[in-house]
């Protein structure tokens, strides 16, 4: 049992700050540019985004490990999952709107956005290539989305510091975003020591 | 109006296959100028081998998909549009995907995840949206090689650039550097390099597109100096959409504080 424990902590650290999945894998790429302006939507669309991804990668590896190895249809993964997800969204949309109003207000206007992000499919299938279990899929699921969580909410910070700078015209917007998100990613590999 | 040949990109009639082949190639480059499908843009251009190869495999995709989008058109209701084209694209991803790891493994174990990510890639399911379910097989089809072979130029451009600055290689051929393949004394020279190995990490590819984009940005606002059309330039990322609901969703919080 404390070596599971162990085990799990080790994957969280790694799945959340070693291979960062926007820095370091470059998924969820879209909304972490986009939705990064303000440190309130980067909050509410991180929290939304470690509720689907963790649901995602329990739904995924549950059908996975009891339909898809079982008949050997590993191969239909991406198409299943896939369709899996878009579902799962809509569903969780509709669950929350009926029965957990107040979490509706606080996730669903973000909900829509998260399908096509292509870490959820990302993540899924990297539990699948890693072999992981029901559990720590679920877990590193969890742990992934926690950490772009982390970068997104950091790099809203910082783009709200540098509203303020002076910067040369072709380089406002998105080209200054992409710069500070390089040097974020310089920062993050110096967790590549923790592994 | 209607007797009037409707004049397409470049001068090409319109709708033709030529006229798409171009139109994908320079005139709307999905990556150079609308800009969209970044996430595999930054995550595969390590070298330029893995840029042709993930190009190559989404051209692929996008002209079959396209072509089956196109066939289909009539059949499928417009209210399971979206799921009926993800399912024809993630049969098309599978299927190459198969193939990779039959064919060319290497290459399938250094592109990875990114082959069954080409399902979310924005191009794709944009152009099965916009062109595809519009018009026929034939220009769909060419519309998904040109749109596809753009891409392909475009990350292969970028790859080299990584690897040549990073690695000193072309195509993995040692070109500056230590142990490079240029003989006498230019090659003594190039032999000198210290290749700086910070653009073939994560970070060199936020990096090199920032400068892209720069330039993309300088081009199109010397574009509108001119008067010319700049309205198909992208603004950076596919993440328009994003960022508009963002937008939407600040809007609306502070349409509340003051309601209240």
């Amino acid at each position: 049992m404390g070596e599971t424990i162990v085990s799990l902590i080790g994957l969280m650290i790694t799945a959340s700050l070693v291979n960062n999945v926007v820095l370091s894998q470059f998924l969820g790429l879209c909304p972490f540019l986009g939705v990064s302006k303000k440190t309130d939507t980067a909050l509410g669309m991180g929290a939304a985004c470690i509720f689907v991804i963790t649901m995602a990668s329990l739904v995924c590896s549950i059908i996975y490990k009891f339909i898809l190895n079982p008949l050997d249809l590993s191969y239909l993964q991406t198409i299943v999952f896939i369709l899996v997800i878009a579902m799962l969204v809509q569903f969780v949309e509709m669950v929350l709107k009926k029965y957990v109003v107040s979490l509706y207000q606080a996730l669903g206007v973000y909900l829509p956005l998260i399908t096509t992000n292509c870490a959820v499919l990302g993540v899924a299938l990297n539990n699948v290539t890693d072999g992981y279990s029901i559990l720590e899929s679920t877990v590193c699921g969890f742990a992934t989305a926690v950490g772009f969580t982390i970068a997104i909410v950091i790099l809203a910070g910082l783009r709200e510091k540098m509203e303020y700078n002076d910067i040369p015209a072709p380089f406002k917007g998105m080209p200054m975003v992409l710069l500070t998100s390089g040097l974020m990613a310089i920062a993050f590999t110096g967790f590549s020591a923790l592994k | 109006m209607s007797s009037e040949v409707k004049k397409g990109a470049l001068g090409f009639k319109a709708n033709t296959p030529a006229e798409r082949f171009f139109n994908g190639l320079i005139a709307e480059n999905p990556t150079l100028v609308l800009m969209i499908g970044m996430c595999p843009t930054l995550a595969v251009t390590s070298s330029a081998i893995n840029g042709l190869g993930m190009g190559l495999a989404t051209t692929f995709v996008l002209a079959l998909s396209n072509a089956v989008i196109a066939a289909l058109r009539k059949t499928i209701p417009s209210t399971v549009r979206i799921p009926s084209f993800i399912v024809v694209i993630a049969s098309f991803v599978t299927l190459v995907q198969l193939l990779m790891q039959a064919y060319l493994p290497s290459l399938n174990n250094a592109l990875g995840v990114y082959i069954p990510l080409i399902v979310v890639n924005c191009i794709i399911f944009g152009r099965a949206e916009a062109y595809a379910s519009k018009n026929g097989i034939v220009p769909s089809f060419f519309d998904g090689i040109g749109m596809g072979l753009g891409f392909t130029c475009a990350i292969t451009c970028i790859g080299l650039v990584r690897e040549f600055i990073g690695a000193g290689t072309a195509f993995d051929v040692q070109i500056l550097g230590e142990g490079t393949v240029v003989p006498g004394v230019v090659g003594s020279l190039l032999s000198g390099y210290q290749p700086i190995s910070i653009f073939i990490q994560q970070a060199g590819a936020f990096f090199v597109l920032a400068f892209l984009i720069a330039i993309m940005n300088k081009v199109k606002s010397n574009l509108s100096a001119k008067g010319k059309d700049t309205s198909k330039f992208g603004n950076g990322c596919c993440s328009s959409a994003e960022e508009a609901a963002a937008d939407k969703i600040m809007a609306d919080k502070e349409a509340g504080k003051e309601a209240k």
